[in-house]
């Protein structure tokens, strides 16, 4: 398994989305005075037809998407993740949701990735609040092969479409021979002592987490659960009941994303296992640099190590 | 079609939106009643619309922002063909898909619309989009006044000029009565001429309920290159059933026995006299 550093998701983002908006003309991208934050300078400059900027305002941002992509465009709407998912909720909602117009909407600098800029920039609250949108997809690519590939499916996916992802150098962790595929979860190790189920930039953290489970003798099976909704149960509940104990992590409240998914199927399904979510929990931020925030709360690879093997001791 | 068959139109448009609001037991009659004349004159003599071209992008486009005016678009679609007065006597009924705001369900309607402040910007969008494409079609939207309290619609009259899109034609309903008062005393809109003209909005004011002034100004469109059209539409809340018009409690009231059969006559008299 390879596990190279390799380059923010966001460089990914803007650059497969340059190559496929040179060879689609219909393809437009709309912006909230957010170009320079998803890194679409040059998209703009080379292809100043497709780009569409709105200003400070992201209910008009996705209001403009649904209206362009009625008159037959495909766009992406590109904000931060906090604003585009709690600003514009109701446009989401309403103009694309509930309107079933196919507009990818891209929620940039996700999660905590703006750190010390507080908890007004910080998007621990997007899952919870789309998977509640009926009609609305939900796919939070873990490194550059997710994110070059939900990028490239979601030019003909076909109904609303919500992709959020981080600003942070990722590690590579999967192999050339993975397949990708919005609403199929990815197994990345298969491991008989332990599930990790991990989405977004913290799939790497639980795929180091893993290695120094490995270490002690403890063997991980670990998933890029990427799309979180549709959610694909079958390959969770497979998992789930072969594994003593599972863990799942996110870079989002325990409040309504991944944990609270797996915690209800696991229920519905009668599995009685070891499960615990890690994740943001209901409290007044500590403040820091995503990193420094995400160890804080138990997202680092160490400390998701001891809480895994703290549930099979 | 000659200006006194749209305004028998207009009557008979009337009877049907007390017919169905009557029998389902629930509407926006004042609203409905105030912006008929508007969407009589749309789909009958201004906009490239029908039941055969719908499904193309070449064709006008028609937003309702106030969805919840729903009952005069859907009276004016079923006139126009897009489906039957059975269908539309489903309204309410549990599980139709005709229900108190517009869906895309409907044949002729192509945005949900419902929560307020929403369709300037979906306009802007698909005007924009046709321009892109050096397409020659337009889009029309109706909004309300009580909606223009929204921020999102500045937001969406800021891009509509940043654009140059004079290919969207915005109507205000301007009845000036919201569901708790007079617009002026809820949230003051005035100086809305002036308000959308310092947005870079070329505006008209017109008397909505005349279907000569609507059929004259919109003639005029685009009222100048590069600008997007603003037509403020003073019109009658509850217009053409005198005990209706002008009465905040006719915002969403729906009328007994009695006041229906009233109304009805009233419609009929007027009708016979056209």
């Amino acid at each position: 398994m390879p596990n190279t550093l390799g380059k923010p998701n966001l460089e990914i983002f803007a650059d497969t989305l340059l190559t496929e908006a040179k060879k689609n003309s219909k393809i437009i991208v709309v912006t909230s005075d957010s170009r320079g934050s998803g890194k679409l300078v040059p998209f703009g400059k080379e292809l100043p037809q497709q780009i569409v900027e709105v200003g400070i305002a992201e209910q008009n941002l996705v209001g403009i998407s649904a209206g362009l992509s009625a008159s037959g465009k495909k766009v992406f709407a590109v904000s931060p993740a906090s604003f585009l998912t709690a600003r514009s909720l109701e446009q989401i909602k309403a103009d694309i949701a509930y309107s079933d117009q196919p507009v990818c909407l891209v929620g940039i600098s996700a999660g905590i990735s703006y750190g010390q800029l507080g908890s007004t920039h910080h998007s621990i609250h997007d899952f919870a609040v789309m998977r509640c949108i009926n009609n609305m997809t939900i796919v939070a690519p873990a490194d550059n092969f997710e994110t070059s590939e939900v990028i490239k499916q979601a030019v003909n996916y076909n109904h609303p479409l919500y992709i959020r992802y981080g600003k942070k150098p990722m590690l590579d962790i999967h192999s050339n021979k993975t397949q990708f595929q919005i609403g199929k979860a990815i197994i990345i190790e298969e491991g008989e002592d332990v599930a990790l189920i991990a989405t977004g930039e913290t799939v790497q953290r639980a795929f180091l987490a893993s290695q120094i489970l490995k270490e002690n003798n403890i063997n991980s099976t670990i998933v890029s659960m990427h799309t979180i909704k549709p959610f694909d149960s079958e390959t969770f509940l497979n998992i789930a009941k072969k594994s003593k104990v599972i863990v799942s992590i996110e870079e989002h409240s325990e409040f309504g994303g991944l944990g609270e998914q797996c915690a209800s199927l696991l229920a519905q399904n009668q599995i009685n296992t070891n499960f615990k979510i890690i994740g943001i929990p209901d409290e007044y931020m500590v403040n820091g640099s995503q990193s420094d925030v995400l160890d804080h709360y138990n997202m680092s690879p160490e400390k998701i190590a001891k809480i895994t093997k703290s549930l099979i001791d | 079609m000659t200006d006194i068959n749209l305004k028998k139109k207009s009557l008979e448009y009337r009877k049907t939106i007390l017919e169905i609001i009557f029998r389902s037991g629930a509407g926006h009659t004042g609203g409905s009643l105030s912006c008929v004349d508007i969407l009589n004159v749309l789909y009958n003599s201004v906009m490239d619309i029908s039941p055969e071209n719908f499904s193309k992008i070449d064709r006008d486009h028609y937003i309702q922002s106030k969805g919840h005016s729903v009952e005069a678009l859907y009276t004016v679609l079923c006139d126009c063909g897009f489906y039957q007065r059975e269908d539309l006597d489903t309204l309410n009924e549990f599980n139709s898909h005709f229900i108190g705001h517009p869906t895309k369900k409907i044949p002729g309607i192509e945005h949900n619309t419902g929560a307020l402040g929403h369709g300037l910007s979906v306009a802007v969008g698909l005007a924009l989009g046709l321009k892109k494409d050096k397409k020659k079609h337009r889009v029309f939207t109706l909004l309300g006044d009580g909606e223009l309290s929204e921020g999102s619609v500045w937001e969406a009259a800021t891009s509509a000029s940043k654009y140059n899109l004079d290919n969207l034609i915005v109507i205000i309903d301007r009845n000036k009565l919201q569901i708790t008062g007079g617009t002026e005393e809820v949230n003051p809109i005035e100086p809305l001429s002036d308000k959308f003209e310092s947005f870079g909005f070329n505006v008209q004011e017109v008397d909505g309920n005349s279907i000569e002034s609507l059929l004259n100004t919109f003639e005029n469109i685009p009222f100048q290159e590069d600008m997007p059209n603003m037509i403020i539409a003073n019109t009658i809340k509850g217009a053409g059933i005198s005990f209706i018009e002008n009465q905040v409690s006719w915002h969403h009231k729906v009328p007994t026995q009695e006041e229906f059969n009233l109304a009805i006559q009233e419609l009929e008299e007027n009708l016979k006299n056209a």
